[in-house]
């Protein structure tokens, strides 16, 4: 296999760095989860209000034609249907490079989001442009399968040409308080992405329960060498939520005050509009700082979620409300 | 209590004043901008606050209309008689009302007020009658040279902003309404900017009477701010600018343009007359369909 090559590029990326501030703290399942539990407790009603606060502010006019545009370049155009065809996948793919076809002054997406056996067909819609291809991998959305068949999954979406792995963690391992298995599976996934491929972790805040469970995760996530930590698969209930976003921006900004290391993050589902997108972007540079302001840093995974700020971005170019007939359908 | 205490109770009873509201998405929301103005009537005493609506209250209206579209015109004509049907039944109740409300609004004795308020009733169960005959009037099969069915069927055209007539608050709000309903269109409707209480009161008749949220919502407020982006929305389809002036409607008319929206103009109606269908056929598209009698081939007859 091609990723055994290059694996040793992958530990000094990922393993390495992240653990010189950090070395024992994964040492054993027993100073790991010290270190979790060790974590301070999140203040719910303080993270809560802070978010809601964060959401009141005003972005208008210039402003906002740079928040609509930069948040056009961080959608991570995402179709994970049972239904989807190649022909929806190349829709899909010309979108993301082009999404208003009457205004090339468009900025194109980050990339596209699809299931590991549609790589290759979004690879070949989407070539030539900046536009990666980002493939869910790990037995996605339940990640309930076997390590081998995971780490399978990943190789055959990096084979595929896969630039970014979204995998999802063992939330049961998680929430039975066997840390460590969670932490040495991203480890693993990480070594069979290789140095071409960028990994997102994914969590599944809905299922976990409390806000210190997700700051326990993020930690989790960013000692095993995750490229970005995102909020869920889009799948269940609660999903995106501005204050679990605001949370492991705390993280990940906490993160690289320790260590140096810089992790990207990705809320994803139930980000409908521009309004909540915005808002989004509020609380990245509010707590994060600039540095993420940036699609290597910083996603939305989304589809509903282009259309609005397409409209929206018609409406500050023309002064009209635009409306549905004037974006695609996908 | 003895009757006594009642009495001296009664007397001494708070007024309670209706808070007047939007009605948009089959709720009662306040403008999105906090803003209100004053209403009084013919003799310039203070009626209510109502909302002063704002363009992003428009944008939301339209929202809601186009979310409601697909079930209002999917519904059977005749369930849409039955509803059009129930709103008279439940405006009825509240007559009383409505006759109060408009008497204040355009100076009416009580009378003449009640004889608006009966007409406005009667003009719902005359278009819920309609629903489902509108097709057999303006469609129906098309003799066509050819072994081919070939028919016409009348279709709503999607969101109607309705600009509400300043003068007639509310027989003139519902002959305006009724018919942009009745065929399948969803509404926005911009109440008289003067006399608005009427329409708003609507909204709580509407409801209440199996009207799907969205179908129709009520805005009040001044008629030029909310009507300009309504007329350049792009996802508005049609607009009747009954309670334009005409500055405002040529206006409203070239920025109506821009995407092809149907537009009926301004024009001196007398409301208390029976309103034929006109309102209704402007705001249908005809679709034409062409079908095989399969008849085709070796048997040669036609049908």
């Amino acid at each position: 296999m091609p990723t055994n090559a290059s694996s040793p590029a992958a530990e000094s990326v990922g393993g390495t760095p992240s653990a010189h501030a950090l070395t024992d703290v994964t040492a054993s399942d027993s100073t790991l989860r010290r270190f979790l539990h060790g974590l301070p407790g999140v203040d719910a009603v303080g993270l809560e209000g802070r978010a809601a606060s964060l959401g009141t502010r005003s972005i208008k006019t210039t402003a906002k034609a740079y928040a609509i545009d930069l948040a056009i370049s961080m959608v991570d155009l995402t179709t994970l249907e049972g239904a989807d065809t190649p022909g929806k996948v190349r829709a899909l793919g010309a979108k993301a490079v082009h999404p208003d076809p009457t205004d090339r002054t468009t900025p194109a997406t980050a990339a596209v989001c699809v299931y590991p056996d549609m790589v290759a067909t979004a690879k070949q819609a989407v070539a030539g442009s900046t536009v990666k291809v980002a493939s869910v991998a790990t037995a996605f959305p339940a990640g309930r399968a076997a390590l081998a068949v995971k780490l399978a999954d990943v190789r055959d979406a990096v084979a595929a040409g896969a630039d970014e792995i979204d995998m999802v963690i063992d939330r049961g391992a998680f929430l039975a308080g066997n840390y460590l298995k969670v932490y040495d599976e991203i480890v693993a996934v990480k070594e069979a992405c290789g140095a071409s491929a960028r990994l997102k972790v994914i969590f599944e805040t809905g299922e976990l329960s409390t806000y210190d469970n997700i700051r326990r995760a993020s930690w989790l996530g960013m000692l095993a060498g995750a490229d970005f930590i995102k909020t869920s698969t889009g799948k269940v209930a609660v999903n995106a939520t501005p204050a679990n976003t605001l949370l492991m921006l705390e993280a990940v900004r906490d993160f690289r005050t320790q260590t140096g290391i810089q992790v990207g993050v990705k809320p994803a589902g139930g980000i409908r509009t521009t309004k909540d997108a915005i808002k989004f972007l509020v609380l990245v540079n509010e707590t994060a700082g600039e540095d993420w302001l940036d699609n290597h840093w910083f996603r939305f995974g989304a589809s509903s979620l282009l259309n609005d700020l397409l409209m929206q971005r018609q409406k500050l170019a023309t002064g009209r409300y635009s409306g549905p007939d004037y974006v695609t359908v996908d | 209590m003895s009757d006594k205490n009642d009495k001296t109770e009664r007397a001494e009873r708070l007024s309670v004043f209706k808070t007047y509201k939007l009605y948009v998405g089959g709720k009662f929301p306040r403008s999105e901008s906090g803003r209100v103005y004053e209403v009084s009537d013919s003799k310039d005493n203070w009626l209510a606050n109502v909302p002063l609506s704002s363009r992003k209250d428009a944008r939301d209206a339209v929202v809601a209309a186009r979310k409601a579209f697909g079930a209002w015109s999917g519904a059977t004509a005749y369930n849409r008689g039955q509803i059009l049907y129930r709103i008279a039944e439940m405006l009825e109740g509240r007559r009383e009302q409505y006759v109060r409300e408009v008497a204040d609004a355009e100076g009416l004795s009580k009378s003449k007020a009640a004889a608006q308020v009966d007409a406005a009733i009667d003009r719902w169960v005359w278009y819920a009658g309609w629903t489902d005959k509108i097709a057999q009037v303006v469609g129906g099969g098309n003799p066509v040279a050819g072994p081919f069915f070939n028919l016409s069927s009348p279709e709503p055209t999607g969101v109607v902003a309705v600009l509400a007539p300043q003068e007639s608050s509310f027989l003139g709000l519902v002959s305006v309404l009724a018919p942009v309903i009745a065929t399948g269109n969803t509404a926005i409707v911009v109440a008289s900017e003067k006399s608005p209480l009427p329409a708003l009161s609507l909204g709580e008749v509407l409801a209440t009477s199996d009207l799907p949220g969205g179908v129709v919502n009520v805005l009040s407020g001044r008629t030029a701010e909310i009507a300009k982006p309504l007329a350049a929305h792009q996802d508005v389809n049609a607009i009747d600018l009954a309670g334009a002036d005409d500055v405002l409607a040529k206006e409203l008319e070239i920025a109506a343009a821009d995407n092809l929206k149907r537009v009926l103009r301004p024009q001196p109606v007398d409301y208390t007359e029976t309103p034929g269908i006109d309102r209704m056929t402007a705001f249908l598209e005809t679709k034409t369909v062409w079908h095989p009698t399969g008849s085709l081939g070796a048997s040669g007859s036609s049908y």
